[in-house]
């Protein structure tokens, strides 16, 4: 007698489930790739950089990337005006840029689920209140707005970035408001209520887990304008002060040399473009892979 | 209609009390007594710091300041530039032009090219073509537009010498500023050559300036308009026989174009705030220089009035473009 096992295909674990979707996304998986190896050259750059950022070699000034004549593999991407190593600078202008990423998301989310919680548990005056508040930083452009705050507390990466998380708090409020609105009508959070949970606990045990995945998408790409607002301010002499090797700075320094030494300019620029690119595809894809509403 | 109008103008008044109340935090912000640092390291007798406390007003109360800022503000009074003593409403209006001019070029460009772009994608959609512009168009999106500007100037104008480096005009030419824009003031000049020199010194910047806005546009059509072609009457009139090219440009456009044209109204914002990046590296004599040179000059009067009349117009440009919406779409009038 023979036995005819029919076994259902194990169900995907969420993470599996994800990934699927996921990947399924080629160009997401590329930004991911992308983000990964910055990741990674920006943690190791003592290792990974050939030379000091800041280490001016006297007769290597504006020499032009290795694979052109008059270019040294020694210095792959070329060196600016002082014989800095472009490529050393670019390394460890990952590490400034990603940090500062990080910190600006991480504060604005941090402040954004407060107030777009509590906006949206309360609802009433308190509502009112933020929503009007997030209304009048939507009206100003983020960099204007990032500009302003700059000017008067003095340039500096961390007024920078300060500025930046400052002025990407309403997106992450009207998230998190909206669908922690969403959420206080379902039936979960009404039984919750009734078995006496405590707002505190309603708001961060019960609502804000379900509330994430949009967040999530918003902090991928909060990332991506971040680095660009920080690459702009930088430009502008707004930033990153010289000589930190900052993306936007390095072009602002580059700016005289634009007719001589075009791998001064084109370099810094690619790298800004390329992340910021990077950090939009893979938020394109997570918000594919999270939301199956947006789903196509 | 009327009803829908007065609503929307009255949730806007509080954004602008609000606008102004920061505009004029950010003066109390800056460390320090701010007579001193806006006389920098050169120091003030202490009557002087007397004379312009009072001048000023930073003898008051903050609320008794706050109001005689608003009251000044009503009556279009902005105070004064710290370093032309000029006011800084007269400053702004000189320069202005100049940028209105630069943003609605770069507006047209990214239209030009956006608009036909997304519907295109749209309706070849899954080709090469609809692939690539989705790439170019998040390129576009993720462009730092002051990097972008240095590149395009290094292949055109450097290597290629096709368009000038910077400015708004030849410097052979002398234009009357008639209207404060250039294209009409070389026009009515009637000069040789000076019409064709200021169209030439707009390319770069409209396409720098225009960029951003350009792939937001071509994102939105395509988006607006793959949902409209997948609708019922859209079959229907397929089935009908009616030409392709009429059901598309016809009957599907026309309702795509709704979102379409929101999201044109709100790049305002974006081209404004990408002025500043734009003119500061074309050397475009429009206000998003003016408030970077005063910033670096620390110039808080100007940097101030500068602030909250650029917000005040994105404000306004926001309503309009909401009324417009209402009129366009009753759905959006009766809701709500």
């Amino acid at each position: 007698m023979t036995t005819n096992t029919v076994s259902a295909p194990a169900p995907r674990t969420p993470i599996q489930e994800f990934w699927h979707y996921f990947s399924s996304n080629k160009g997401a998986v590329a930004g991911l790739v992308f983000i990964v190896l910055i990741c990674f050259m920006a943690v190791f750059a003592d290792v990974v950089a050939p030379h000091s950022p800041s280490a001016q070699v006297r007769d290597a000034l504006l020499l032009p990337p290795a694979w052109l004549d008059g270019g040294s593999w020694s210095y792959l991407l070329g060196t600016d005006d002082v014989g800095r190593d472009i490529f050393s600078r670019l390394i460890y202008g990952a590490r400034l840029s990603l940090s500062v990423g990080a910190f600006a998301v991480t504060i604005s989310l941090v402040i954004g689920i407060l107030l777009g919680l509590v906006a949206g548990y309360f609802k009433g005056v308190v509502d009112i209140c933020i929503m009007r508040l997030v209304d009048i930083m939507l009206a100003m452009p983020s960099l204007l707005l990032a500009i302003a705050i700059v000017a008067i507390l003095g340039p500096s990466i961390f007024n920078a970035a300060l500025a930046i998380s400052l002025v990407s708090l309403p997106n992450y409020v009207r998230l998190t408001r909206a669908a922690t609105m969403a959420e206080m009508s379902r039936d979960y959070v009404t039984s919750s209520r009734v078995l006496g949970a405590s707002p505190l606990r309603l708001m961060f045990v019960c609502i804000l887990p379900n509330c994430l995945a949009p967040l999530i998408v918003q902090a991928t790409l909060g990332f991506s304008s971040a680095i660009l607002d920080m690459a702009a301010l930088g430009f502008l002499g707004l930033g990153a002060q010289p000589p930190t090797p900052e993306w936007g700075s390095m072009l602002a320094d580059a700016l005289q040399f634009v007719q001589r030494a075009w791998w001064v300019v084109t370099f810094p620029g690619l790298m800004i473009l390329i992340t910021v690119l990077a950090f939009n595809l893979m938020g394109d894809g997570l918000r594919d892979a999270l939301d199956p509403k947006l789903k196509q | 209609m009327f009803q829908f109008i007065f609503r929307r103008l009255s949730l806007v008044i509080p954004t602008f009390i609000g606008i102004t109340l920061l505009t004029f935090t950010l003066i109390h912000m800056i460390p320090g007594d701010p007579i001193e640092v806006m006389a920098g390291e050169r120091g003030v007798s202490p009557e002087r710091h007397a004379e312009l406390s009072a001048q000023l007003g930073l003898d008051k109360p903050l609320y008794e300041q706050y109001f005689h800022y608003v009251a000044g503000i009503v009556q279009g009074d902005l105070g004064e530039s710290l370093v032309t003593h000029e006011p800084v409403m007269n400053e702004f209006m000189t320069l202005f032009p100049a940028t209105v001019e630069l943003a609605v070029c770069a507006a047209i460009f990214a239209i030009l090219i956006g608009l036909p772009a997304g519907i295109f994608a749209a309706v070849k959609r899954g080709t090469i073509f609809d692939h690539s512009v989705m790439t170019f168009s998040l390129t576009g999106y993720s462009m730092p537009i002051f990097w972008w500007a240095l590149l395009l100037m290094l292949v055109f104008s450097v290597t290629l010498g096709w368009t000038p480096v910077s400015g708004r005009i030849d410097v052979v030419y002398w234009i009357d500023n008639t209207t404060g824009f250039m294209l009409i003031d070389s026009w009515l000049s009637g000069e040789e050559g000076a019409f064709k020199s200021a169209v030439s010194h707009l390319i770069l910047p409209s396409i720098v300036l225009g960029t951003i806005p350009m792939a937001v546009i071509a994102r939105m059509t395509r988006s607006s308009m793959l949902e409209v072609l997948s609708e019922d009457y859209i079959r229907t009139a397929r089935a009908k026989g009616i030409a392709p090219w009429r059901v598309i440009v016809i009957h599907a456009l026309r309702n795509a174009l709704i979102p379409v044209i929101t999201v044109i109204g709100l790049q305002v914002g974006t081209l404004l705030s990408g002025a500043i990046l734009t003119e500061t590296v074309f050397a475009w004599p429009g206000i998003g220089k003016w408030l970077i040179e005063s910033i670096s000059r620390r110039d808080y009067p100007v940097v101030q009035g500068g602030i909250l009349i650029v917000a005040t117009i994105i404000i306004v440009v926001n309503l309009l473009v909401d009324i417009a919406y209402g009129v366009v779409n009753p759905r959006i009038r009766h809701n709500r």
